[in-house]
């Protein structure tokens, strides 16, 4: 048992900690730093630079311009990225449609998208869940009926994330209504954004966000040649993707990065207060959730030392969304114990470019907390809910 | 980065699992808990004969010269099978005293002989007021002409029953609560002025409480420089916490694994009740937990072994998880063996008191969380 990485991994580390320590412009770093949400030019000139330094798609096979890492080295990188806090990339294009059409799409599918994807130059979106579908997507009801050389989409989708900035959509509908099981008949097909009788309607979430839309489909007509791969095959393409989706699911690093705040302003006057330090009872709570930080980090490792040599990932792995969100929720909840009254404010106006920072209620980005609380109740909700996250251990795992 | 086994631990673990799975079952373990030594001396031998007795000592003391993750291999074994036999309080806890402190004479004279299997030892270091503070000794030393007097009550002194070993901490100057003037004692336990009250504990091992009274210790029965001895008696314990952290993962993965079994084959309504979502869930929990505790033992595991500087971080976080998650573990699978898990014919229960004793000694969740929570800020990287 070692849990040290080796020469050449420490060597790849500190590159990669070296660019997002010198590289992000620092008008970016300013608005990160103010907790300033960055918008869509902001987010794809950032990725056009991880495309430039050949960061932008670790886990896309060379032939198709992905950097070659080891499994060791997409882990480190993700962890360097989070912990220098720098922003996420938006996973639709690179981390989910791109391997479904690099792994089952047309040589001709691959000419036209792949690039724009790995240069940002097309901002993808998801449409896989539905009003009322809620974990259960395979109740999905979109129909894409065929009409001579085209689909015929309807129906609508939702929590489409940052749909409002996007240029296309991957989408499952039903192509066949007459199957056995309701996860067949299902189709992976692409469309086009600006094709008439798509709308888009923003669903503001809790903390006043606009994050996630609903996308209405009436008579949209999608060339057939939008399909990927087999019609009625969807069902298993996007379960591909969801594999994908799997990378860095705990936010072990960034959870790490929030702790370590913590901890520091606890030793903080702030305000002229008595620093938290001394408050026994939160710095227990911060002792807790450290703990089982520390834990899932190494899970998350042993889970990734697995995979490194090629062997099939043990029951750990199927913990790690489950506990990855209640830890990242934990640590919500500290920071609300750590703000206290200045986590009321709600004055998002105070977060816009322009806004005069020495006119601002609360220490530094204080007012945020209680809205990144609000907000991330949905980490616990998505990606399937931890319930489902529970049934799906139960039946595979423990064979229940 | 890997979390696998060198081939001699491998060999190590599977020559424990197959002994235990053809030598020692249930059934023997609790005859065993219930004679009048409270193990068994045949398996003792075994253990002797096997080498398991030698893992953590070095090549000079005749061992194996094994480290941390050796000892976590056999503990977490031990763990799974339920063993009563005095590891602990040999090879760990006398025996981690007397590998760190004994001179060549007084290691030929006490330590071999335990390895060997021939003697029996125990450590006297918790006192009626102590509760965890290991500083906190009354028990004193006197130095006089020919040697030292000894003074004092200790409790919960395990293997106390059967030792002929006896190391016994006490304070040789300053006050009752300072780390400075502790120093550690090698004596035998029949000498005049000791008395032991031996008992059985709840989880089927056996110790006792010792009162010492004007008690004569020749003056090689000193351990290592007369005040000095926090240090060894510090790491003695971090390494009887890995220890039974160990062991206590062992018993996690044994009561999730039957309680899981158990919910398939026990049918209510018509149904196994292992098909209620409200108990899937409950033991996906369960999973969850045996896996966090098992990834934070291997952890602290590995940073003690190679002494880095969050050792002490890593010792309490792990003391902590296994004093939580693993009370709830053992909670919930009696719970769901229903009636059979409240009763003393099922291994359920014993599993059971066995892990809620380890996560009452050496310091509890509590204790530790409150060291944690004066711990300095996190590695962050």
């Amino acid at each position: 048992m070692d849990i040290s990485f080796t020469d050449q991994e420490l060597a790849f580390r500190d590159e990669v900690r070296t660019f997002f320590a010198e590289e992000i412009p620092s008008a970016l770093r300013a608005k990160l730093e103010r907790g300033i949400e960055i918008g869509k030019q902001d987010q794809v000139d950032y990725q056009k630079l991880l495309f430039r330094q050949g960061y932008f798609a670790p886990n896309w096979p060379k032939e198709y311009g992905g950097p070659g890492w080891t499994t060791i080295q997409k882990y480190i990188y993700a962890s360097e990225m989070a912990a220098a806090e720098a922003p996420q990339i938006i996973p639709f294009g690179v981390n989910m449609v791109g391997p479904v059409i690099y792994s089952f799409g047309s040589e001709e599918q691959k000419k036209r998208f792949l690039p724009d994807i790995l240069e940002s130059n097309v901002w993808w979106c998801q449409g896989y869940s539905e009003p009322g579908s809620g974990s259960d997507l395979a109740s999905l009801k979109t129909r894409a009926d065929l009409e001579g050389d085209h689909y015929l989409i309807n129906g609508t989708k939702t929590w489409t994330t940052l749909g409002q900035y996007a240029d296309w959509i991957f989408v499952l509908a039903r192509t066949n209504t007459e199957v056995a099981r309701r996860q067949e008949g299902i189709s992976f097909i692409l469309i086009d954004m600006s094709t008439a009788g798509i709308s888009v309607k923003p669903i503001i979430t809790l903390d006043g966000a606009h994050e996630v839309n609903e996308v209405h489909f009436e008579n949209v007509r999608v060339p057939l040649e939008n399909l990927v791969g087999d019609e009625g095959k969807g069902w298993t393409y996007g379960k591909v993707l969801l594999q994908h989706e799997r990378t860095n699911l705990t936010g072990v690093a960034h959870s790490k990065v929030r702790l370590a705040r913590l901890r520091k302003q606890a030793g903080e006057a702030i305000r002229g207060a008595e620093p938290l330090r001394s408050d026994r009872n939160f710095m227990r709570r911060l002792g807790a959730i450290d703990v089982e930080l520390k834990a899932l980090e190494i899970t998350d490792l042993r889970t990734l030392a697995a995979v490194a040599s090629g062997k099939a990932p043990g029951p750990e792995s199927s913990i790690l969304k489950i506990k990855g969100t209640e830890v990242a929720q934990m640590i919500d909840a500290l920071e609300m114990e750590a703000a206290g009254y200045y986590a009321l404010p709600y004055v998002p106006a105070q977060y816009q470019v322009n806004f005069d920072d020495a006119a601002r209620i609360g220490y530094k980005n204080e007012t945020l907390t209680s809205l990144r609380y609000f907000n991330n109740r949905k980490a616990s909700i998505y990606g399937g809910s931890n319930e489902i996250q529970k049934n799906i251990v139960a039946k595979h795992v423990l064979g229940l | 980065m890997n979390f696998d086994l060198n081939d001699m631990q491998s060999m190590l673990a599977d020559s424990i699992e197959k002994y235990i799975s053809n030598e020692y079952d249930f059934e023997s373990r609790q005859k065993y808990a219930a004679s009048k030594q409270g193990y068994s001396t045949k398996v003792w031998q075994t253990f002797a004969e096997l080498g398991w007795t030698v893992v953590p000592f070095s090549e000079e003391d005749g061992g194996f010269d094994g480290g941390a993750i050796d000892l976590m291999v056999v503990m977490e074994r031990f763990g799974r099978g339920l063993l009563v036999e005095p590891y602990l309080a040999n090879i760990v806890l006398a025996g981690g005293i007397l590998k760190r402190l004994a001179s060549t004479q007084q290691k030929e004279r006490w330590l071999y002989p335990v390895i060997a299997g021939e003697k029996q030892a125990a450590l006297a270091h918790v006192e009626p007021q102590s509760r965890y503070d290991l500083a906190n000794i009354r028990c004193t030393a006197e130095q006089r002409d020919d040697g030292w007097l000894l003074n004092g009550a200790k409790s919960y002194v395990l293997n106390a029953r059967n030792a002929n070993v006896l190391v016994v901490a006490a304070r040789t100057s300053a006050g009752t609560s300072s780390e400075q003037g502790i120093s550690l004692f090698v004596i035998d336990p029949a000498s005049t002025g000791i008395a032991i009250t031996d008992y059985a504990t709840v989880d089927g091992h056996q110790a006792g409480d010792i009162s010492l009274l004007n008690v004569s210790a020749p003056k090689d029965a000193l351990l290592g420089e007369p005040g000095n001895g926090f240090a060894a008696l510090d790491a003695t314990i971090d390494d009887a916490i890995l220890a039974v952290c160990a062991e206590a993962v062992g018993i996690m993965q044994v009561l999730t694994d039957k309680t899981v079994e158990y919910s398939k084959s026990r049918v209510q309504f018509g149904v196994p009740i292992g098909s209620f979502q409200a108990l899937q869930h409950r033991m996906v929990d369960m999973l969850t937990g045996v896996e966090q505790a098992r990834s934070l033992l291997m952890w602290a595991t590995m940073v003690n072994a190679n002494g880095s500087e969050d050792a002490k971080r890593a010792v309490s976080s792990i003391k902590y998880m296994v004093g939580t998650t693993g009370r709830k573990i053992g909670e919930e699978a009696v719970q769901i063996h229903g009636g059979m898990g409240v009763t003393w014919e099922l291994d359920v229960a014993h599993y059971f008191k066995r892990l809620i004793t380890i996560g009452q000694i050496f310091g509890n969740s509590d204790w530790h969380l409150d060291k944690l929570a004066d711990c300095g800020p996190a590695r962050s990287r």
